[in-house]
């Protein structure tokens, strides 16, 4: 918005009254170039952080406490405890595998069809919407909040969890294969159809084999997301690791929640890392 | 006589006989596990519970409707204190996160062998934690309160932020990094004039997606004690009030809906 009359000139000498003044120093342009709108934004995060920060109560007496656990916390990591409670950790780990194994597997499975039937290029209308509906209910909510529905209807335990990232798993999985079918190079449909291939035919020939490679590695990403996330269900009782962490934590053992968490993250980057090596061998 | 003579080289297969048999063998390893992890997860299933779901299914939806809407009034101060903790928490990510995400891209870190190795082990402890899970271990430490959500969230982000923020760094065009330098600027300068100019964009874009992530696991943050509208889903849950569970649930939705609308018009506007 500057143009050259309006920015003064810094140096002032040389300049002849009456003749146009051009800039002797260049600045950048601004992020945004209203300048009355960005003084405003800045005023705007101004008063916000004030009220924002205000509305954060500190104890300090709490914290000042909390520090001296903190430090408690991070003796736990230096000596991590595995032995005393290492039955509840292995039956937290199990469930927590198991879960994250059986419900991916499940949610592919079930997730193919309703990706297809998501994908606007082959399914007809009113399944397409009933497959979109599907697929937006499962991703707009929480698996921590379907943990709470699930937990309510089947009862406490791993079966809970199960459905939750099962159901979870449907809403990625099949929101982004629908995607990827929406995406495929319509010519060797095409190819296929002008064979005389059936439906079925176009989908196995034609379709199929374009979208393997991704929804293979899209399916060993989700195993990933779906192990982290069964850490954390336990939380609202369905099963896992989680819970075990939340007891440990509620009794004050450090030591056995540090072992809980090293176990957990190592086992999320050992996961990551052999994912990422299958997706980088496949694709 | 045969109409059709074979071809005199092997006939063509997609897959050789061992590659096959591999992929068989992998198929059935598969179904294996699976039937073991499920013999597992199931061992101390009692099934009555699960029978009757359909039943408790209805029930509950029963109760859940229709929603208590009085109690609106007691969840506003909830809802600005998990826009709070999701705003704050990634503002105090983004301070943590920019330096982290400079010292670990390749083309930015002062040392490739000490220090990079250092910030890479950052991001990726902060990734392989969910929020709840940092929020369990700050409210044992801190206390309850919106202090834990802010600092769980932050620190969540900071893997997240970190990452793609580097990975940024490390993508941006070396011909205008080389043109700063080629005039004489210091490092600072080729940081300020060079390098910062082209990854704003993928910062803002970054920061905005994890503002709106933010916002979705504020929510559920008071479940473990910090802050936020999880608190009263918490105790409405706990107390099987579940017309108010439902109140919160809309509450919930609405607050990501709007989230969302914000974060894609900033966008738009910004980008």
């Amino acid at each position: 918005m500057s143009g050259p009359a309006v920015l003064p000139d810094p140096a002032g000498e040389g300049a002849t009254p009456g003749a146009v003044r051009y800039p002797s120093h260049w600045r950048r342009p601004p992020l945004i170039s209203d300048g009355r709108l960005r003084w405003a934004i800045y005023a705007g995060v101004l008063v916000y952080l004030v009220v924002g920060i205000g509305a954060v109560e500190v104890n300090w007496g709490r914290l000042s406490e909390g520090w001296e656990r903190g430090l408690r916390f991070l003796g736990g990591f230096v000596e991590p405890d595995f032995i005393s409670r290492w039955d509840d950790i292995r039956a937290g780990l199990i469930e927590s595998l198991t879960m994250t194994l059986t419900a991916t597997v499940v949610g592919v499975v079930i997730s193919i069809p309703v990706g297809i039937g998501a994908a606007r290029n082959i399914a007809p209308s009113p399944v397409y919407l009933a497959c979109r509906a599907l697929i937006a209910l499962s991703r707009s909510l929480q698996e921590i909040i379907v943990a709470i529905l699930f937990v309510a209807m089947v009862g406490f335990g791993p079966l809970a969890g199960f459905l939750t990232l099962a159901f979870a798993t449907i809403g990625f999985l099949a929101k982004l294969l629908a995607e990827d079918i929406e995406d495929i190079d319509a010519a060797q449909v095409e190819a296929i159809r002008a064979t005389g291939a059936g439906w079925w035919q176009v989908l196995d020939y034609g379709i199929r084999s374009q979208v393997t490679p991704r929804l293979i590695g899209l399916s060993l990403y989700r195993l990933d997301i779906n192990f982290r996330e069964s850490a954390v269900i336990g939380i609202v009782g369905a099963g896992g690791v989680g819970a075990t962490l939340n007891t440990a934590l509620d009794r004050y053992e450090y030591d056995s929640a540090a072992a809980i968490l090293i176990l957990i993250i190592a086992i999320v980057l050992v996961t990551e890392y052999v994912s990422g090596w299958v997706r980088a061998r496949v694709q | 006589m045969a109409i059709q003579q074979p071809p005199d080289g092997p006939i063509w297969r997609k897959r050789t006989t061992p590659q096959s048999l591999a992929l068989w063998f992998g198929w059935l390893l598969l179904v294996l596990l699976f039937i073991l992890a499920w013999e597992a997860m199931t061992r101390n299933q009692i099934w009555a519970f699960v029978w009757d779901a359909p039943e408790q299914a209805a029930d509950l939806f029963g109760r859940m409707v229709p929603p208590r809407w009085s109690y609106m009034d007691q969840l506003w101060v909830p809802l600005w204190d998990t826009i709070n903790i999701a705003t704050l928490g990634t503002l105090l990510a983004i301070v943590l996160a920019v330096p982290v995400a400079f010292l670990a891209a390749r083309n930015t870190t002062p040392s490739p062998l000490l220090v990079r190795p250092i910030a890479i082990f950052i991001i990726v402890a902060s990734r392989s934690v969910n929020a709840l899970i940092w929020a369990l271990l700050l409210v044992a430490i801190l206390g309850p309160g919106l202090l834990a959500g802010i600092i769980a969230i932050a620190l969540r982000s900071i893997g997240f932020i970190g990452k793609l923020l580097y990975e940024a760094i490390e993508e941006i065009d070396t011909r205008q990094v080389e043109a700063i330098r080629a005039t004489g600027a210091g490092p600072a300068q080729v940081l300020d004039f060079g390098i910062v100019p082209q990854i704003m964009p993928a910062f803002a874009g970054i920061t905005l997606f994890r503002w709106d992530i933010n916002i979705r696991e504020s929510t559920v943050l008071g479940l473990v004690g910090a802050g936020g509208i999880g608190l009263q889903l918490k105790s409405s849950v706990d107390s099987l009030a579940w017309p108010q569970v439902t109140l919160i649930f809309i509450a919930i939705l609405a607050t990501v809906i709007l989230s969302e609308w914000v974060s894609a018009r900033v966008r738009a506007a910004l980008i």
